[in-house]
């Protein structure tokens, strides 16, 4: 067991609230700076997969986990990321410049589709954003003198000003930045008043609205925000893979990005990560997994759909936090061993009020 | 001519849509829970009367009775296995749940050795057969989902106007805690409001295996039935009928005088117009939320 002696009000909002953190993150940011030295490179760009998924990740998580509101539609902003960037690379804007104008852009069309948020909640948010994203991937489609339509457009090796970032290493170190970056930020952000105001929001609008937190504007805040990381992540996707088509951004991949948060835990930025990790791994454990598996079975295209369906629901039925809860339990059980009872992490049974009340 | 035919055929693909949309108010009247498994359970009927059809070899009416019965014990074990014990849960994590009942099911279909992955057609008796009424030009398939939505939904109205279970099912949705006092079964009329739910999907599949076809990725037509059932305001079941057929119409006309590309988006242009207009459909009554 560990006792934090506060002495200071600023211990209470400070990132690293003790040493086993400066020691452990320390030690989590020497491994992935080793990385390319550690790892082969199939391994190697599996993680930087995993980073810009973070990414996206942190930006559905603001959104989903700590503003309450659920998007249906975000491939659509990984989307407009994606081909801003990859229509401004190619006309040989630099790298910073051009994820800048993606990120600009993702933030826009995320103000866009956030005004009519503030009317509709709850299911009707999910349609209104599901349906956009439906318009988006088909504008990308149609939109041919610019996007090249279902052909797709191939983009060029990022150009940091005249540096042109040509092997998987660099382009894993330009990641692992943005990506630190970006985290900083989110944690930055959920400290500051704007972030508690998210929360607010999500937890109860009536009484954040009678705190005084307007709700418009921090709603649209939300999603803007959640928009540009989306349109960061889409630009560093668009780099990963060289070529991207519309397809890439359709209503499966938007609930990919939501399994990512729920699978790693809605509400938490480790959340984020680990979610992250559990979708860019599974398609490889399947995959390890099929030669041991009958023919009809593990030769069968929809094993993976149905795999990730069976786990999605045995995360919401039993572990609604998330792989991050499930951590929480964990460290719990080892920090109070053996002391750790069972009913401490049991779910309070909230019953929904009902949205039809008159 | 040519514009009462684009209507005709519009009106058959949004009987689909609100049969779909139906569905949904069913489960979101009951439980205020959104189903986002309801366009696979569509999938899973019409694989139910393939099986029965093809490999068990029924006779037509009773492979698409053994479907229907079958989806509906199908839709009461689901609402008994896994989406009970999460009610009282944030409507998010039913969302996901039911998205993953919905990758399940998809996934378990393709698994299926020999058939999965294919396209079939279902046999049925009415099988490309022509009406010529003056210069219309009807499909019996077009004409066969129309009528057999009409008959549906006297019935669901009969059954929720003139039976006990209909009259309590009104009941628990308006108020689930008072209904329950009442000593109105309110768990078990869950059960069976997706039992009723996947019933009425299996039949929508049924009606519209014969126009598209049968395959694993047929349920996705359900996201289209979700701006049918916002049009329609989502918790009335006459509105979903109605959003149905506006998206359909919406949808055909659409496709033969826009241009390209409108066809597919029109359905959610629609809703999204709707939300800013108008955010609780056509039918949808006015709430506000006491603190």
């Amino acid at each position: 067991m560990r006792f934090i002696f506060k002495t200071h009000y600023a211990q209470d909002i400070v990132l690293a609230k003790h040493g086993g953190h400066w020691f452990w993150y320390g030690a989590l940011m020497l491994l992935l700076l080793a990385a390319p030295w550690l790892f082969a490179e199939y391994w190697l760009a599996q993680m930087t997969l995993v980073l810009i998924y973070s990414i996206a990740g942190l930006g559905i998580m603001l959104l989903a986990g700590f503003t309450g509101l659920f998007s249906m539609g975000h491939a659509a902003f990984l989307g407009v990321g994606a081909y801003t960037h990859a229509v401004l690379t190619n006309m040989g804007v630099p790298f910073p410049l051009a994820l800048a104008c993606a990120a600009a852009l993702s933030a826009l069309v995320g103000v866009v589709v956030g005004l009519p948020a503030l009317r509709v909640k709850g299911i009707y948010l999910g349609i209104a954003t599901l349906s956009f994203g439906f318009i988006v991937e088909e504008v990308l489609a149609r939109w041919e003198s610019v996007t090249g339509g279902n052909a797709g457009i191939h983009i060029k090796k990022p150009n940091l000003f005249g540096w042109v970032l040509e092997s998987g290493d660099q382009f894993y170190y330009l990641c692992l930045v943005i990506t630190v970056a970006a985290t900083l930020g989110i944690l930055n952000l959920l400290r500051t008043p704007t972030g508690r105001a998210f929360v607010a929001i999500r937890d109860s609008e009536i009484s954040a609205q009678s705190m005084g937190i307007h709700l418009a504007y921090y709603k649209t805040l939300s999603f803007s925000l959640s928009a540009a990381l989306a349109g960061v992540a889409g630009a560093l996707y668009a780099h990963n893979l060289q070529f991207i088509s519309p397809d890439q951004f359709n209503i499966l991949q938007s609930i990919d990005l939501l399994l990512m948060i729920v699978i790693g835990g809605v509400g938490s930025v480790h959340g984020a990560f680990l979610g992250a990790i559990f979708l860019i791994s599974m398609p490889q454990l399947i995959s390890m997994t099929k030669d041991y598996l009958p023919a009809a079975v593990g030769q069968a295209p929809g094993l993976q759909a149905f795999v990730y369906g069976v786990v999605l629901i045995a995360f919401v039925l039993f572990e609604p936090m998330g792989l991050y809860g499930r951590w929480l339990k964990v460290r719990t059980y080892l920090q109070m061993f053996p002391f750790y009872r069972k009913g401490m992490f049991k779910r309070q049974k909230s019953f929904q009020k009902s949205d039809r009340l008159k | 001519m040519l514009f009462l035919q684009l209507v005709i055929s519009g009106v058959a693909q949004g009987c689909i849509y609100g049969l779909i949309a139906m569905g949904f108010v069913l489960i979101y009247k009951a439980t205020e829970t959104v189903s986002f498994a309801q366009g696979e359970l569509m999938m899973l009927g019409a694989f139910c009367g393939l099986v029965c059809m093809t490999l068990l070899g029924f006779p037509y009416w009773l492979a698409i009775l053994c479907a229907i019965v079958g989806m509906a014990l199908f839709g009461v074990v689901l609402e008994r296995t896994v989406i009970r014990p999460i009610l009282g849960q944030p409507a998010f994590s039913v969302v996901m749940l039911t998205i993953g009942v919905g990758y399940v099911a998809r996934g378990f279909i393709t698994m299926l050795p020999g058939m999965g992955t294919d396209t079939q057609a279902l046999p049925v008796p009415y099988k490309d057969q022509i009406w010529n009424v003056g210069a219309l030009v009807l499909n019996v398939e077009h004409m066969a989902v129309i009528a057999a939505t009409a008959v549906l939904c006297v019935a669901l109205y009969a059954l929720f106007r003139y039976s006990k279970l209909g009259i309590a099912m009104q009941a628990a949705s308006q108020n689930q805690l008072a209904a329950y006092y009442m000593g109105i079964p309110v768990q078990r009329l869950n059960g069976i409001a997706w039992g009723l739910a996947s019933g009425v999907a299996a039949i929508a599949g049924l009606l519209l295996a014969p126009i598209t076809f049968v395959h694993a990725n047929m349920g996705f037509i359900g996201l289209k039935a979700f701006p049918a059932a916002v049009v329609g305001g989502f918790g009335s079941l006459p509105g979903a009928i109605v959003g149905g057929l506006v998206i359909g119409i919406v949808e055909s006309l659409s496709g033969f005088y826009l241009p390209d590309g409108f066809k597919d988006t029109a359905a959610y242009i629609v809703v999204l117009v709707m939300l800013m207009v108008k955010p609780n459909g056509l039918f949808g009554e006015k709430l506000r939320k006491k603190v």
